[in-house]
């Protein structure tokens, strides 16, 4: 369906990628927001409390990163979407409540706007070493969706994305942006509201009585209902049956963990959002996301001035991994350059995708800065030797 | 030999019977103060449809599993956060967050004096048998000094929360304190609250035989009940610094604050409006009619 209007704000504009985010959010049809204050992200939610209440919403600034990533949930419970924004220190208080979202299948977007860890780390600078934590970082088995903006135009379109994906498989969302993106200020367009395609909430038409809250549909992701309507129904984290019951015994956790991983591993290939070029004739292939794709690109230049045929994947959607993607491209290149603002978490990812068949050759930078595209230069002549 | 008549418990609408039994043990209180909320619900002739109960983790974050109203049992000491969030999306929703002291006062104690500052439109009701009971009787924020818990073999050393006295003090519109021996003024209070506008709290005080009577050799359900009975005092409007339970000492219960301040919405309705005029447009409910 079409964008409500009210949330686009149309036009061309000069901002930064947090703002950008807001915007994405607006217009995918954001109309609840919690959040506490943290840097380099806080930006996305001061623009929302400011623009929020000319659209029709609410903004909350909670106590903790605990409450704001359950209160998003509430919200949604409650009919709305809804979103949090953080950065290191307070993702990792969210991670109990991604969890929730995952196992109760509550709609909502996580945006991280990562800067250098552990810890406290380096707030104001940035950092991609979050992208192991947003796949792996709550308890037990679940899969999640998580895409890498690396421009504030792709901070509103991809925040599109994930709303209208979080909705699509009722699935949390990770928005896994940096503090360069977030801070960086470039031209967005932002389209007309009937050019902008929401996802609408999965509400069933079935009739209480006629419906299970957890019954899945074809594509196992089942429909969902909001508090208020009638249907009397019943929400937990533990494990349950159809009915949403707590049912503890192995073959309902059985059923339901492997549904939860299913309904996202079974969508890989249409959830593989890759931008390439240059792979026709490449023999080294540069692996990258957000920020760091970046200063990829000069490195891909210098490489072909120097008459290596170097290539460009950039993952758009780094969660679920696009293993058959890369499998098929590891088997007509020699080797994977992986450049990232951490000390290896997508490049083993790579390296396992590959299965052997390229090389893979990680490019590490512990954060605080970006890398220099020598480095990533020097990498790709080594894989082309 | 005729048959019997039906006999239907009136508040077994409000059951989700097809779950029955119930985890709880025997002499448990959590099971009457839910009957004293189905009554109070029955009473208040509220669309039931509109009525969610939140609960956090626990014996007492069980209570969502058995009421037949929209119902979320969600993570340990966060049912008030998302209580907040569903109550702002959908303001025509009676949001009840039922759950016990641990989850509310220690793990989730932050949650509580912030919703009560912000005087959130949530009733909450708090179970409050003195320990963490569903992990086996460790001490918890309420327990009495000396009461012999899990994790305090030699007695608790450690001061309790007056749990009155705290939600007053962080702006709760309402407190008030019974005990499961008090089923009537029990039911009325959670009626009264079910008519009031703002974050109300009531404590109820609860036995928990298996664990806390037990160990500390204070018999089983219906010895509590005398205990309950003995040891209560009535106190309506005492001032909440007066309410401290002790192990074995005067039970103060009643109703301590009844006040008016404007709710959260209001407040951010008010201050809105006042500030944008025309501008402000008012969150479009999608499940309100």
């Amino acid at each position: 369906m079409q964008a409500d209007p009210r949330g686009v704000l149309t036009g061309i504009h000069f901002i930064d990628g947090d703002h950008a985010c807001c915007e994405g959010a607006l217009a995918a049809g954001a109309r609840f927001a919690a959040g506490y204050p943290i840097t380099p992200s806080t930006e996305v939610v001061e623009r929302f409390a400011a623009r929020i209440p000319t659209v029709g919403g609410i903004f909350i600034q909670m106590e903790d990163e605990l409450a704001a990533s359950i209160t998003i949930q509430g919200a949604v419970w409650g009919g709305a979407k809804a979103f949090t924004v953080t950065s290191g220190p307070g993702f990792s208080l969210m991670m109990e409540h991604i969890g929730y979202a995952a196992m109760t299948e509550t709609p909502c977007v996580f945006v991280n706007v990562q800067r250098g860890g552990p810890s406290t780390g380096l707030p104001t600078l940035p950092a991609q070493a979050d992208m192991m934590q947003a796949r792996w970082g709550s308890h037990g088995d679940y899969e999640i969706i998580a895409l890498s903006p690396n421009s504030p135009q792709e901070c509103f379109d991809l925040t599109v994305r994930a709303f209208n994906l979080s909705e699509e498989y009722r699935t949390p969302v990770m928005f896994m942006m940096d503090e360069c993106v977030g801070h960086m200020t470039e031209k967005v367009v932002i389209p007309p509201a009937e050019q902008v395609e929401v996802y609408p909430r999965r509400h069933t038409r079935r009739a209480p009585g006629a419906y299970k809250p957890y019954e899945p549909e074809a594509d196992l992701v089942p429909e969902m209902v909001h508090a208020g309507e009638g249907y009397r129904f019943h929400i937990t984290g533990l494990t349950h049956d159809e009915w949403g019951y707590p049912n503890m015994n192995v073959a309902t956790q059985d059923r339901l963990v492997r549904r939860l991983q299913q309904k996202i591993r079974a969508a890989e290939d249409r959830l593989t959002m890759v931008d390439e070029h240059g792979l026709e004739d490449a023999e080294v292939v540069v692996v990258s996301y957000g920020i760091t794709s970046r200063v990829a690109e000069r490195a891909i230049e210098m490489a072909r001035q120097r008459g290596v045929k170097a290539g460009r994947c950039r993952l758009i959607g780094v969660w679920p991994f696009p293993d058959r993607h890369l499998k098929a491209l590891a088997a007509r290149v020699k080797a994977f350059v992986v450049p990232e603002i951490n000390l290896g978490q997508i490049a083993r990812e790579g390296e396992r995708a590959a299965g052997g068949a390229a090389r893979t050759i990680p490019v590490t930078h512990a954060g605080g800065g970006v890398h220099r595209p020598q480095d990533i230069l020097e990498a790709i002549m080594e894989a082309a030797r | 030999m005729s048959a019997l008549p039906e006999i239907v418990n009136p508040v077994e609408p409000l059951l989700r019977t097809e779950r029955m039994p119930h985890i709880w043990c025997p002499g448990c209180g959590i099971g009457t103060t839910v009957n004293c909320f189905a009554r109070a619900l029955l009473e208040s002739q509220r669309n039931l449809d509109r009525v969610a109960v939140v609960s956090g983790i626990g014996c007492s974050g069980r209570v969502a599993g058995y009421v037949k109203l929209d119902s979320f049992h969600t993570t340990h000491g966060r049912a008030i956060p998302f209580a907040t969030g569903l109550k702002l999306a959908n303001p025509s929703l009676e949001v009840v967050v039922y759950s016990g002291d641990g989850d509310l006062f220690a793990i989730g104690g932050n949650h509580f004096i912030h919703a009560a500052r912000r005087n959130v439109d949530i009733k909450v009701i708090c179970v409050n048998n003195l320990i963490y009971a569903m992990t086996g009787g460790q001490t918890g924020p309420a327990t009495p000094s000396t009461a012999i818990t899990a994790t305090a073999p030699y007695g608790c050393y450690e001061p309790s929360f007056n749990l009155c006295a705290l939600a007053e003090a962080a702006g709760a519109s309402y407190v008030a304190r019974w005990t499961t021996f008090h089923v009537r003024q029990l039911t009325k209070s959670m009626g009264e609250v079910l008519r009031k506008r703002g974050f109300c709290f009531i404590e109820v005080l609860s036995p928990c035989p298996t664990l806390y009577q037990r160990r500390n050799k204070m018999g089983d359900g219906l010895d509590t009940m005398k205990f309950y009975k003995e040891k209560s005092r009535v106190r309506n409007g005492a001032p909440t610094s007066e309410v401290a339970l002790t192990k074995d000492g005067e039970i103060a219960v009643g109703k301590f604050v009844d006040r008016e301040r404007p709710d959260y919405i209001e407040s951010m309705r008010g201050r809105l409006s006042e500030q944008l005029g025309d501008r402000y447009v008012e969150m479009e409910c999608p499940v309100c009619q």
